[in-house]
């Protein structure tokens, strides 16, 4: 079976999905941070799809922007989380409620 | 002659700087020094206004002179200049305001020497007497009617100059308001002309009544007049809003005698003076002036009868005074009214200060029933108000028997009932000023015995200016002298250019002399009257009639009756279902809304992390079906 490139789009929708379904799912915090970055890949992989159907380069210079922009993002997250495992010993969100309501 | 005219800016400039370098340094600068800047701001003006009357007075003086100082509203068609007129009218108000502003000044001296805000005062004075001449100066309505609101904020100020007692403060919001009630009409005169004429100046305004420039129903005449005698009323304090002047007394003595005499009140006076040339027009509301001016004088006169305190006396005997003036305005007399204003404020000005003279003696004490045998420790100033009294009483040879005379005389050409009435009205003045004069300066003293030792006559600086107006107050009548004794009346001929009196008539010769004769010999009756009366002098409870006019005609109980209570009462209707229900209700409501919204809507914030990422999905997921299903 060739690949073309409907096959990306739905790969970048499986991904995004699951993503997402982590995100909601999951309680460690390290776990739903991967899943954005998933989350974050999965439209890079969409965009690269789109730009290649089209034949338009401007969406792979978004890819580039996302890609900066979630290499700082994973800088902060990151260092957030071993904030969080410093203070409270754990990396579990549900514990995360003291500023409710 | 110097070209003084050009100069006229000077006269209201040096109490500007007067009230100026006093009222901003008043908390440093020293008592004297404050009544020197005061007292000689005023004389340099009177100096300027000297050479102005003389310059007007001479042949070579052609028609009004008028000095623009700068465009103050330009606006489309309406062009107002910041501009003087100098004329003969404004160049006698002038002189009357700052001489007469003078030796108050003077007089303030002395008398407030003792008071802490003695150099406030003296701001207050300067700044009062600046906005009169703005007043009289104004060469167009706008003009006037600054200086009109100027004197208004300081009879204001100074009314309630002793603010510390809440009496003081009433009086003097019970004048502002009633000016103000006044003003409001001036205002709706001064646009109505505004839109009928499209002019404010009086030149253009009284050219186009003269060549009947621009037609106009002869109703909008009716209209305008009425409403300029609104404001004056309130100014001049005629009926109905003459209840502040009396009240009015509560400021300084001196601040009295310049409301009384210089400033303020004669306002009215000169305003329908200077558009005679507007009310000669509508001679229906010259009817309603002169039946105004009447009634006051006549009301007036009998309250003053009954009263006990030396300046409530001398406030209704300015009513009534002004009463005459406006009789003498109504019938067409327009000079005769400003000569009127010109000795009644040589004798008033003369009486008032005495009355401070006398005041000052007793240590603060007004009531005429503790006063009594006077004249035996204050000789001067018991002479010049003897002299202030035959004045205002029109004994012949004493400048108010001229024109007051003059006055009744236009009357009975005009209808003989405004005679008949205006006699009784001379004949009670009469009767209540040596009813005042015998029972302070005459019998024995009925004060305490501390009182008695305190006794003493003023210092000169008091009593040089009685003596200079006691002196003015006699010779000041001969300026008028009526036709039947002089063919030339100095007075009316110098007027002549500006305003002359509408619709006279001339009476017999014989018929003047005996006019004359039934008023000086009523006010002679009038005067034995008062002697006997007060002979020996026993203060019962009044009752009946007396009680009435004693209680100045309840007056002051209706208007509080018919118009205080129920603005008070509507006032606090509003308050309490408007205001406080109605706007506060909404306000408050929309505030408990929120706040009742807020309480459930933070619930949402529960702390679970993973319910806000369901939520931040939720939100996408309805924003993608929205921008999918409805924005093509």
């Amino acid at each position: 079976m060739p690949v073309n490139s409907t096959h990306y789009l739905f790969l970048s929708l499986l991904l995004f999905s699951i993503g997402i379904m982590g995100a909601l799912m999951r309680r460690n915090a390290i776990i739903i941070f991967m899943c954005i970055e998933l989350m974050l890949n999965a439209v890079n992989l969409l965009l690269v799809a789109f730009s290649k159907i089209y034949g338009d380069a401007d969406a792979q210079l978004f890819v580039f922007f996302i890609m900066v922009v979630a290499a700082a993002e994973v800088a902060v997250g990151l260092a957030i989380i071993v904030m969080m495992y410093r203070k409270v010993h754990s990396v579990d969100i549900n514990i995360l409620n003291r500023l409710k309501h | 002659m110097g070209n003084f005219s050009q100069l006229v800016y000077l006269v209201p400039l040096f109490p500007l700087i007067g009230f100026l370098i006093n009222g901003l340094f008043w908390k440093r600068m020293p008592k004297a020094l404050g009544g020197i800047i005061g007292s000689v701001a005023i004389l340099a003006s009177f100096c300027v206004a000297l050479g102005i009357f003389f310059e007007v007075k001479s042949p070579d003086f052609h028609g009004p002179v008028i000095v623009t100082l700068f465009d103050f509203i330009q606006s489309g068609k309406l062009n107002v200049p910041f501009a003087f007129q100098v004329d003969a009218l404004s160049s006698l108000f002038l002189l009357i305001i700052t001489g007469i502003g003078f030796l108050i000044h003077v007089y303030s001296t002395s008398y407030m020497h003792d008071d802490e805000g003695m150099v406030k005062y003296f701001a207050y004075l300067n700044l009062f007497v600046f906005s009169m001449l703005l007043l009289v100066l104004g060469a167009n309505y706008l003009i006037m009617f600054i200086g009109w609101e100027g004197v208004g904020l300081c009879s204001y100020l100074l009314i309630g100059f002793w603010f510390k007692d809440k009496e003081n403060t009433d009086a003097a919001k019970k004048a502002f308001v009633m000016n103000r009630i006044g003003d409001l009409g001036f205002l709706v005169g001064m646009l109505l002309i505004l839109f009928s004429f499209g002019t404010l100046s009086y030149q253009e305004f009284f050219g186009q009544l003269h060549n009947g420039g621009t037609i106009v129903p002869a109703s909008t005449y009716n209209w305008i007049a009425l409403c300029l005698f609104i404001g004056a009323t309130g100014k001049s304090a005629q009926i109905p809003l003459y209840t502040w002047l009396p009240d009015a007394m509560a400021g300084p003595t001196p601040v009295s005698a310049l409301i009384h005499a210089a400033t303020m009140v004669t306002a009215g006076i000169y305003m329908i003076a200077r558009s005679g040339a507007l009310y000669s027009l509508a001679p229906m509301i010259l009817h309603v002036v002169a039946i105004i001016g009447l009634a006051t004088a006549v009301l007036a006169a009998t309250i003053a009868c009954r009263q006990y305190d030396i300046k409530k006396v001398l406030a209704y005997s300015t009513v009534s005074q002004l009463g005459f003036m406006f009789l003498a305005l109504g019938t067409g007399a327009y000079t005769t009214a400003v000569f009127h204003v010109m000795t009644h404020a040589f004798f008033k000005a003369l009486l008032f200060l005495g009355s401070g003279s006398v005041i000052h003696a007793m240590g603060g004490e007004q009531d005429i029933r503790k006063m009594g045998g006077l004249g035996k420790h204050m000789r001067i100033t018991q002479i010049t108000f003897l002299i202030g009294c035959l004045a205002i009483s029109g004994i012949p040879g004493f400048s108010g028997f001229f024109s007051k005379d003059a006055i009744l005389a236009d009357a009975f050409s005009s209808n003989p009932v405004l005679y008949y009435l205006g006699a009784a009205a001379a004949m009670m003045t009469a009767f209540y000023m040596f009813r005042l004069y015998f029972l302070t300066f005459g019998g024995s003293f009925r004060g305490t015995e501390h009182q008695h030792h305190h006794l003493h006559e003023s210092p000169a600086a008091m009593t040089i200016p009685l003596v200079v107006l006691a002196i003015l107050s006699i010779v000041g009548g001969y300026v008028g002298l009526p036709e039947v004794m002089s063919e030339h009346n100095a007075i009316a001929s110098f007027l002549a250019p500006v305003v002359t009196n509408f619709g006279e008539h001339h009476l017999s010769t014989s018929l003047e002399w005996t006019l004359m004769a039934v008023s000086v010999s009523v006010s002679v009756i009038a005067i034995i009257m008062a002697y006997t009366a007060n002979r020996k002098p026993n203060f019962v409870p009044s009752t009946g009639i007396a009680k009435l006019l004693e209680n100045k005609w309840y007056v002051d109980e209706l208007y509080d009756a018919i118009i205080v209570k129920p603005i008070n009462g509507l006032s606090n209707l509003l308050d309490k279902y408007t205001e406080r229900r109605g706007i506060d209700g909404v306000v408050n409501g929309v505030g408990k809304t929120v706040r009742w919204g807020s309480d459930r809507l933070r619930l949402l914030q529960s702390g679970q992390v993973g319910f806000y990422i369901f939520i931040m999905v939720l939100g996408i997921v309805v924003l993608f079906s929205l921008s999918f299903f409805w924005i093509k």
